[in-house]
């Protein structure tokens, strides 16, 4: 099994560069869709000790809303609003992809200074795990602030909380499933609310270029202010 | 105990029942002020048997909030301090519910009522709470609510600036008590206020900068100069009822926290006592002086309250130079004449809130200068506000003298033994009191009779309030005579609440207050003898004009063959003389036409005081912090993905940094 884990540790940073690297919004989402559907097999292949019914229920579960529902709502999103199937970089693909390999690089360093309360027993047999973790962060927390569009957001979004479900994967394999209900519901709401913003973002400036939010700041330079349009 | 807490949850789910109801205005109004009436009166009798001697088992529970846990008592302290709240909260809520409605159209009463109901039930917690953290919430709490019962009449724009300036000045005051208490609990475990007092025996900074500490964050609450600022906007903003409660109450809160903090910062040092000698000498004194200069009747009250602040803090300081010296005769007097006069000012400052409200709702306006002579439309307003006005003039029979007698009492007497350094602070708190009674009484006597003496100043009739709000006014003119008249029995009920703070002194300090008793009990004395020759003066007039003719002309007919109201004095010409005399500190602005000519037309005064401390200590330093804050304006752009690359640099900075080397 430890193969398995370590392979599926690598193919999460493969599927990490890809976002990184990819120019086309469906793809990007498809991408994030197998993300999500490779983590909810980790709690069957990282863990020592066989996994609860109720651990296989929630990774069922986060599986279908990961893998199918929230794909179906962007690609919905998309459709609806219409807009180019481009991603519109602020940073370029091959800059993303170097600073892909910087963050790698600092999740590494960053996994092995941390000392974490594993009280004496390893309960992962990958070594990999928090890296990646970290990672998957780095990456989605990149996704929001170097793309324009707000689906990138939302996407960028996504894939953080996988990164911070691997953390948590690495932590403890038998969690309450409250709280992780409770997370589960989380980013079902605020993927549900970003999708109504983004559809409200669109009627109101044509587009969903999240840049163009600054038009709603509080504060203008005064000479800008009489400005029209602005 | 257990009847004061569900009062407070009484006063929480009315609060929240009246909001349920919203716009509705008579169930809000039914389930909110009557809640309120009925949890304060509730709550009345274990407190007075507190205050009797009685005693009641604090209660402790633990909490997983750090430092905290749920520790409640009542001492007699908090019991003097329970007393004016539960009688004024209970009298406000009453005369509230009939004011708001003439002011309630489109509004949500019920939210009123929420508020209202959250301020009183966070008031009692303030005054029963023991430990730090619960304290500070229930503070929080407090400090909170009255800005929603300011911002009432939201439309105007001068409501608002008062909730601007009244939320800064409360969350700054915080601060600080925020800090004192983290310095208090620093080598503590928790921060209940039975551990704090045991280690406040040694504290090791020496309590002094802790004092300061509480001193400003107290003193914001209760307005001390320059802290007052918020008092004279938001006391007009607020409806009357609210003015009434915070100004009578509310405020007060501010004196229990220092007198509480001062239970825990161990033996007082001398410099304590002028400190607060000090601030009482220029609160009191300048109080009174921009009271005297002002034309809106709310706004003139909220000064007093600055000027009566003062007179309480006077009452700590002289307390403090007694604690500080060893003379627990002299901290009792000081403290016991602090403590008396909170319960009276909160008695005479909230008849005369409400009395203002009375004059305000009948009358449409609150400027002096537009009214007059409304003794004659609203008899009963008139004679409770002349009750009011006497009794925060310390005369004699009524209960504002008492208090002010006590530390009068103290100070004087205590002067003529110590040394100079000892006696003129002393000597000074009694100059300073004689100046600011005799200011306050030419201050009412100029709000008094300008507003109900004379002739109305313009048309509009003005109507008697109605039954609902002349009890509560009736109630509180009736407590300022029986106070006033019953002060050498209620020396002995303020015993007990002095030995909470004096409780190094030891037993000495419970019998200090016992050689006010003769002096008082002769002046009550004579006070009812003044009382009966007066009421047999008037059966005499009576017996003397029956079956003669009473004929009645104009207020200030003089012979004249035309007399106009505008012939009367004014409030600004009445009190010129006393303002010409402080005009250095006052800064008047005014607006002179002089009249010229054998036939002057087109003459006019006009006269506006600014608040000094406003004007050239906050405004600028708040208009600095603006101008020093808009430069980092450029930051906020208003691209999403920046503000989210902030987050993100600073969380992994803060990462970085803790992880490195």
């Amino acid at each position: 099994m430890a193969n398995l884990a370590d392979m599926i540790m690598i193919l999460l940073i493969l599927t990490n560069f890809a976002l990184l690297g990819s120019s086309l919004l469906g793809m990007c989402i498809n991408i994030a869709a197998f993300q999500g559907i490779i983590i909810g097999v980790l709690p069957f292949v990282t863990g020592q000790d066989p996994v609860s019914i109720e651990t296989a229920v929630m990774a069922a579960g986060a599986m279908a809303l990961k893998g199918v529902v929230f794909p179906w709502l962007m690609f919905r999103a998309i459709r609806e609003t219409n807009v180019k199937r481009e991603v519109e970089p602020f940073v370029g693909y091959s800059t993303s992809l170097m600073l892909g390999v910087v963050g790698l690089v600092a999740s590494m360093w960053l996994a092995g200074r941390l000392c974490l309360p594993l009280a004496g027993k390893t309960i992962t047999n990958t070594s990999l795990i928090m890296p990646v973790s970290f990672f998957t962060m780095l990456a989605g927390l990149f996704l929001i602030v170097a793309r324009k569009k707000a689906i990138t957001q939302v996407l960028g979004y996504l894939v953080m909380e996988n990164g911070i479900y691997i953390f948590g994967a690495s932590i403890v394999m038998e969690r309450p499933w409250l709280v992780e209900l409770g997370v589960l519901l989380d980013v079902f709401v605020a993927v549900f609310t970003m999708g109504i913003v983004i559809f409200y973002i669109n009627r109101e400036f044509d587009s969903i270029d999240a840049s163009r939010l600054a038009h709603l700041r509080d504060w203008r330079r005064a000479k800008n202010a009489s400005a029209p349009g602005i | 105990m257990t009847t004061v807490l569900i009062s407070i949850v009484l006063l929480i789910l009315s609060g929240l029942a009246a909001f349920t109801a919203g716009r509705s205005y008579k169930v809000a109004t039914l389930l909110g002020a009557g809640g309120a009436f009925l949890a304060c009166i509730s709550a009345m009798p274990p407190v007075l048997r507190i205050l009797l001697g009685g005693a009641s088992k604090p209660l402790h529970l633990p909490w997983d909030v750090p430092y905290g846990s749920f520790s409640v008592a009542i001492d007699p302290l908090s019991a003097a301090f329970l007393v004016p709240i539960l009688v004024l909260s209970a009298l406000c809520a009453l005369y509230g519910a009939q004011y708001l409605e003439s002011y309630s159209a489109g509004k949500s009463t019920g939210a009123h009522w929420f508020f209202f109901n959250l301020l009183v039930a966070s008031m009692i917690m303030v005054t029963i709470a023991r430990n730090g953290v619960l304290f500070l919430i229930a503070w929080e709490v407090m400090s909170i609510s009255p800005l929603f019962l300011i911002l009432f009449e939201d439309e105007k724009p001068e409501v608002r600036s008062a909730g601007w300036t009244y939320l800064v000045a409360a969350h700054l005051g915080a601060v600080f008590i925020l800090v004192f208490f983290l310095m208090l609990g620093r080598n503590s475990q928790s921060l209940d206020f039975d551990l704090l007092m045991a280690q406040g025996k040694g504290l090791p900074l020496g309590g002094g900068v802790l004092f300061l500490f509480a001193v400003i964050g107290f003193g914001a609450k209760a307005g001390f100069i320059p802290f007052h600022v918020w008092l004279p906007e938001a006391h007009p903003a607020a409806p009357s009822h609210v003015s009434a409660l915070m100004s009578g109450i509310m405020i007060k809160m501010g004196i229990y926290g220092i007198l509480r903090s001062l239970t825990l910062l161990g033996r007082p040092d001398p410099l304590w006592g002028y400190a607060m000698i000090g601030i009482g000498l220029s609160s009191g004194i300048l109080g009174v002086i921009y009271a005297l200069a002002q034309h809106d009747l709310k706004r003139l009250l909220a000064y007093h309250s600055v000027e009566n602040i003062g007179i309480i803090a006077l009452g700590i300081g002289v307390g403090l130079m007694g604690e500080a010296s060893g003379l627990p005769v002299l901290a009792a007097l000081g403290f016991g004449g602090a403590i008396f006069h909170v319960l009276n000012h909160a008695i005479f400052k909230g008849l005369l809130f409400l009395g203002a409200g009375s004059v305000l709702h009948g009358a449409k306006t609150a400027k002096i200068d537009r009214l007059g002579g409304l003794l004659k439309s609203m008899p009963v307003t008139g004679a409770c506000f002349l009750i009011g006005a006497a009794a925060i003039s310390g005369l004699p029979p009524l209960n504002g003298f008492a208090s002010e007698f006590l530390i009068y009492y103290g100070a004087i007497g205590a002067s003529l033994k110590g040394s100079a350094a000892f006696a003129t602070p002393l000597i000074l708190t009694a100059a300073g009191l004689a100046l600011i009674g005799g200011l306050a009484t030419a201050c009412f006597t100029k709000a008094f009779g300008v507003v109900f003496l004379g002739e109305p100043r313009h048309e509009e009739t003005a109507h008697e309030s109605g039954i609902l709000m002349r009890i509560p006014m009736l109630a509180l003119a009736g407590l300022c005579a029986i106070i006033g008249i019953t002060s050498p029995l209620i020396l002995n009920i303020l015993g007990p609440a002095v030995r909470v703070i004096l409780s190094s002194q030891g037993q000495m300090a419970a019998s200090g207050l016992m050689p006010a008793t003769r002096p008082l009990l002769m002046i009550s004395l004579a006070s009812t003898g003044l009382i009966f020759l007066t009421i047999a003066l008037v059966l005499i007039r009576k017996a003397i004009l029956r079956g003669r003719t009473v004929t009645s002309a104009p207020t200030w007919g003089c012979g004249y063959a035309r007399p106009t109201a505008r012939m009367q004095y004014t409030a600004s010409s009445f009190a010129q003389p006393l303002t010409g005399l402080f005009r250095p500190f006052l800064r008047t602005a005014e607006t002179v036409r002089m009249p010229k000519d054998i036939f002057p037309t087109n003459a006019f005064f006009e006269s506006h005081t600014n608040d000094a401390f406003k004007e050239l200590i906050f405004e600028p330093a708040f208009l600095g912090i603006a101008r020093l804050f808009s430069r980092l304006k450029w930051l906020q752009h208003g691209r999403v993905q920046l503000y989210v690359l902030y987050i993100a640099i600073t969380l992994m900075a803060i990462l970085f940094w803790k992880l490195r080397g």
